[in-house]
């Protein structure tokens, strides 16, 4: 069987979740890897959503929110933008490979924008592999 | 063997020996703890030996208070026997409860740490290709040595644990009120803490028993570490760009560190509702930083060198991801 990337998304309610939604009803074929969770602000993403998601077996997490300045509750995206390098550092100390967490910004007009990067994240995802996290933890366990 | 008496074991994993000692640290508490209790097994203070243990029957310890992590096979078989013979089983102080100090050790593969410890190290004799193994065999006779595992396990990724008494060390007034506790509770004195509680420690996170002045919105430039700045003794460390862990952890130490001018590193562990502490503290420094503009995020995030040992200092077997995965 070949490997399909299990990719989980958070996707802030305003822009890119509407992104999202206008790359389906503008009828864009885009790779069916990434699993959408709706927040209302890419601020809402904790860093241990990301966490959690890599623990229990996603090969990799898109997290999207509004460009800068566009945010709907005016500053929740420069939040994210700033855990982001710091949990990118966090991830390499785990010896998470880079393009397995992925930060970008969609409007709600850019459905195009959304199917590209899907696409883009899918294809290098499934060059890297599946994420070893889930099986390694399990392993283990296991041995214990 | 008094009847009457309780049956309790104190054992350390990979521990420095700090758990130990905060018991002895009570004073003269350990009297009571004499009077009600007959030891079995404390290597640091007492007598008793492996064999004593595995004879007893499973059950006949009343209590087994074991420190540290899991690092090798003996700290595992250990960890297996005194959950096999007693009838609580607490996890005491950071390196028990979440891996501690000895699990950092988890986001470097084994072979470095073999490497760096016995091969290539500026105080060995040059030249040096002796490393433990867990069996040799010299001139007909068989050594066995406890093998040192990959990665580090907290206790209860090993044995099922009734009770976590948090802190590196636990304080003792803390663990002298675990220890209450429990006795009270196995005398039937008292009811017994739900199973899973954290004990000898508050429900609150540590900023909210920290008596430093806070404002109303936090804002820095740059990060300091603690020397780097002549610091405000009443102002909050974090408003000040010194990097505390207290708003991810659990209060329970009396707020010591930030009392002295130390920022909070988080032996606690983390606070009621947090999963992981390292995440959590990532989010909180994010929220400070004063800048919108990635290039300059980038340069503030220089002055936190190391930011991953300091968020999870003592949790990274707790962490969700709990070690490297390099490959």
């Amino acid at each position: 069987m070949t490997f399909e990337p299990k990719i989980v998304g958070f996707l802030c309610n305003w822009c890119s979740y509407t992104g999202a939604d206008l790359a389906g009803t503008s009828r864009i074929h885009y790779a069916p890897n990434v699993r959408i969770i709706r927040v209302m602000c890419s601020a809402r993403i904790d860093p241990t959503f990301v966490l959690k998601a890599l623990h229990d077996g996603a090969d990799g997490v898109l997290i999207c929110g509004c460009h800068p300045g566009d945010c709907h509750y005016s500053e929740g995206n420069y939040k994210m933008m700033r855990r982001y390098p710091l949990l990118k550092s966090l991830l390499a100390d785990y010896g998470i490979e880079d393009e397995r967490v992925r930060l970008e910004w969609v409007s709600a007009s850019e459905g195009q924008r959304f199917a590209d990067i899907v696409n883009d994240m899918t294809e290098r995802v499934r060059a890297l592999g599946p994420s070893p996290v889930k099986a390694a933890l399990e392993a283990d366990l296991a041995e214990r | 063997m008094a009847d009457d008496k309780l049956q309790i074991a104190i054992y350390w994993g990979a521990a420095c020996g700090g758990c130990d000692v905060s018991i002895l640290d009570t004073d003269e508490f350990i009297l009571e703890i004499d009077k009600a209790a007959d030891i079995r097994l404390w290597p640091i203070a007492t007598d008793g030996k492996y064999k004593d243990i595995e004879a007893l029957a499973d059950g006949d310890l009343d209590v087994a208070i074991m420190s540290g992590a899991v690092r090798n096979s003996e700290n595992e078989h250990m960890a297996h026997l005194l959950r096999q013979k007693s009838k609580v089983f607490v996890a005491y102080g950071s390196c028990a409860y979440m891996g501690g100090i000895p699990a950092l050790a988890n986001l470097v593969p084994r072979e470095e740490i073999i490497e760096r410890a016995y091969l290539n190290n500026a105080s060995l004799e040059p030249g040096n290709t002796t490393v433990p193994r867990p069996r040799t065999s010299l001139n007909g006779y068989d050594l066995k040595l406890p093998e040192f595992y990959p990665r580090v396990y907290k206790l209860d990724q090993v044995v099922d644990v009734d009770y976590y008494v948090p802190g590196c060390p636990p304080q003792p007034g803390q663990a002298q009120a675990a220890i209450t506790a429990l006795v009270q509770a196995l005398t039937g004195q008292a009811e017994a803490p739900p199973k899973g509680s954290v004990v000898g420690a508050y429900e609150r996170a540590l900023c909210d028993d920290c008596t430093r002045t806070k404002a109303e919105e936090k804002k820095v430039k740059r990060f300091y570490r603690p020397w780097e700045i002549m610091q405000d003794p009443e102002a909050c460390l974090m408003e000040q760009g010194i990097l505390c862990a207290g708003s991810a952890t659990r209060s329970g130490c009396g707020v010591r560190c930030p009392n002295s001018g130390i920022p909070c590193r988080g032996c606690y562990g983390p606070a009621p509702g947090v999963v992981d502490q390292g995440a959590k503290l990532l989010s909180a420094v994010a929220s400070i930083i004063d800048s919108k503009k990635a290039e300059e995020i980038d340069k503030i995030l220089l002055t936190l060198p190391d930011f991953t040992s300091f968020a999870n200092r003592y949790s990274v077997a707790a962490s969700p991801l709990q070690r490297s995965h390099r490959r």
